[in-house]
């Protein structure tokens, strides 16, 4: 995994999908259209003021609720470019992977640091404010998808016509 | 060493002799739920992956229920990609007004005993009720089912949850459920299965075990399994004895054994704006309350119909109150039609909508507004969820939910 570098926003336990994407902006027609609306209902600017290359630090079962794939594809198309949460939904988690969504655990950063610092990812760790925090391996199949550029990219190859 | 309920499923999927939590397994989709809300990004995100033909067009359900009827212009569209998606793949097994997903797949025999089901909806694990297997994915995930027939899964640990006894007078299904996900936490079962045993669960209907399979979910489980018994057999119509062999092994290894007994249990309820926020509703009686909902895939059966027409039989809603009641299904719509059920909510007051997702979701049939407060039988009470970031949502079981409607308070059947 390539190092990079990005400011952080901070969000608490349990943000769930609902939040992240409220029901009433799914039914727009694209991902594109919808991405003003994130995280409206807890924080209403946050989308505008996130810019790409950002980093999501949140708390614990980050994108719990349903299964809208439009929740990690937003996050993804803000420009953010991995969250790093205490722990996540299982459907969020594989829903990030499949849009080629970095998703990384520490149980402690969130806690140690605050928003607007800048934290490097490096492979196995995560380095704020000078302090380093480990983070988990991915598994194989997961890397496998996340280096072709998300399911459907991985899909593509294995139907020939990528 | 022993296996668990949700090891039995995966191993007889894979064929395999022995698979243990932590194992990475690629299972066959038995069956898989697309819905309304979804099917275009299903479709879209199938073409685009290079696939022209299901990989088995008997296995895949369509089902219309978020946007039925349509409260948007926008929502057409998604009929209409679906109806293009059912044509080019000439799919049967579709349901444009029947009722709502979870409650169909169940009911019409998609989802049965044993077998392993995917579904574009966090609700999917409902079909846990019958021994199913069954879980949410995302859009793209469901794409590549749909292609390929498989998927993999990580064999997850397990939960076992042991309810003995006989239950107080006014607490049902939804208060186990609530009080389970107040003890556990949103997370407390992230990743792994909840396996329900005991003689409480034994003497419960189906339908009340869908009312707790389907918050499963709202723990964070992957699955919410009942080992299937006659009772499942006749309603999903399956040979018993092709099921019986679905039982978790008594040397079966669990990740934490929790211990009700149901004579412990009191109404409850899950108040704004999570749904581990759980509170006895003694503590909030008499909270003024302007609308009560009475329905979904958690609440929206038969006997939960009957038990809301048995406590306002007679009677009416208290004033300014909106009471909304939205069977599950057509089926169930209908047979509460015939026991007379809808009439005695009519009379009552109740605002009768067809069956579907509805309020639920926030689309449609009753959203609120700030400052308004509803109590609701569904399974989420999160921001947003019925209307404004300011709407306080209570969840509760649709006794507690009639009571509050007839007294137009927090109120509860008393013990």
């Amino acid at each position: 995994m390539k190092e990079f570098t990005g400011r952080v926003w901070l969000l608490p336990d349990d943000v769930d999908t609902d939040i992240i994407i409220p029901t009433e902006y799914l039914a727009l027609p694209t991902v594109d259209d919808m991405k003003q609306y994130a995280f409206s209902p807890l924080r209403e600017d946050l989308a505008k003021q996130i810019k790409p290359g950002d980093i999501i630090v949140a708390g614990k079962n980050f994108g719990c609720g349903s299964s809208r794939e439009q929740a990690p594809e937003i996050i993804k198309h803000l420009g953010v470019a991995c969250v790093i949460a205490k722990s996540y939904a299982r459907i969020f988690f594989r829903n990030s992977f499949n849009n080629g969504l970095l998703l990384l655990e520490n149980e402690h950063l969130y806690d140690e640091i605050k928003e607007g610092d800048t934290i490097t990812v490096k492979d196995g760790e995560v380095v704020a404010n000078g302090k380093s925090y480990p983070v988990p391996a991915i598994p194989q199949n997961l890397m496998e998808i996340l280096e072709a550029g998300g399911l459907v990219k991985a899909m593509q190859k294995r139907n020939g016509i990528a | 060493m022993g296996h668990t309920l949700i090891e039995k499923i995966i191993m007889r999927n894979t064929g395999k002799a022995s698979v243990k939590a932590g194992d990475i397994e690629i299972v066959k989709a038995d069956r898989v739920m697309i819905h309304d809300i979804f099917i275009p990004f299903v479709a879209d995100k199938f073409h685009e992956m290079g696939f022209t033909k299901v990989w088995d067009q008997d296995k895949v359900v369509l089902i219309y229920d978020h946007l039925v009827p349509t409260s948007a212009v926008e929502d057409v569209r998604h009929f209409q990609k679906g109806d293009a998606f059912v044509e080019e793949q000439g799919l049967t097994h579709v349901h444009r007004s029947d009722g709502i997903c979870h409650q169909l797949m169940p009911e019409m025999g998609y989802a049965r005993p044993g077998d392993i089901v995917f579904g574009t909806d966090s609700h999917t694990t409902t079909y846990g009720a019958v021994g199913c297997f069954s879980t949410g994915v995302g859009y793209t995930e469901m794409a590549a089912v749909l292609g390929t027939g498989e998927m993999w899964v990580r064999v997850p640990k397990t939960i076992r949850v042991n309810i003995n006894g006989k239950l107080p007078k006014g607490v049902y299904a939804k208060d186990i459920i609530l009080t389970l996900l107040g003890d556990l936490r949103a997370d407390g079962a992230t990743y792994a299965t909840l396996e329900f045993h005991g003689d409480t669960v034994d003497a419960m209907s189906v339908a009340s075990r869908m009312t707790i399979a389907n918050m499963g979910i709202e723990a964070g489980a992957k699955a919410a399994l009942f080992e299937p018994d006659e009772k499942t057999a006749a309603f999903s119509k399956v040979d018993y004895d092709s099921v019986k062999d679905l039982k978790a092994d008594p040397d079966a290894v669990y990740d934490k054994v929790i211990d009700y007994k149901a004579e412990d249990f009191v109404p409850v309820m899950a108040c704004p704006s999570k749904v581990d926020n759980i509170h006895p509703v003694s503590e909030v009686k008499g909270t003024s309350i302007d609308q009560v909902f009475i329905g979904s895939c958690t609440n929206g059966r038969l006997e939960d119909l009957q038990v809301a027409a048995d406590i306002l039989r007679g009677k009416h809603v208290a004033k300014y109150v909106k009471l909304i009641v939205t069977p599950a299904s057509r089926s169930i719509y209908i047979e509460a039609l015939e026991k007379g059920y809808i009439k005695d909510l009519a009379e009552a007051g109740a605002i009768i909508t067809q069956p579907g997702c509805g309020l639920c979701c926030g689309r449609a049939c009753g959203i609120l507004t700030d400052g308004e407060r509803v109590v609701a039988t569904n399974n989420r009470n999160f921001l947003g969820r019925m209307g404004t970031n300011k709407v306080e949502i209570y969840l509760a079981s649709p006794a507690t939910a009639a009571m509050s409607a007839l007294t137009g308070t927090i109120a509860a059947v008393e013990a």
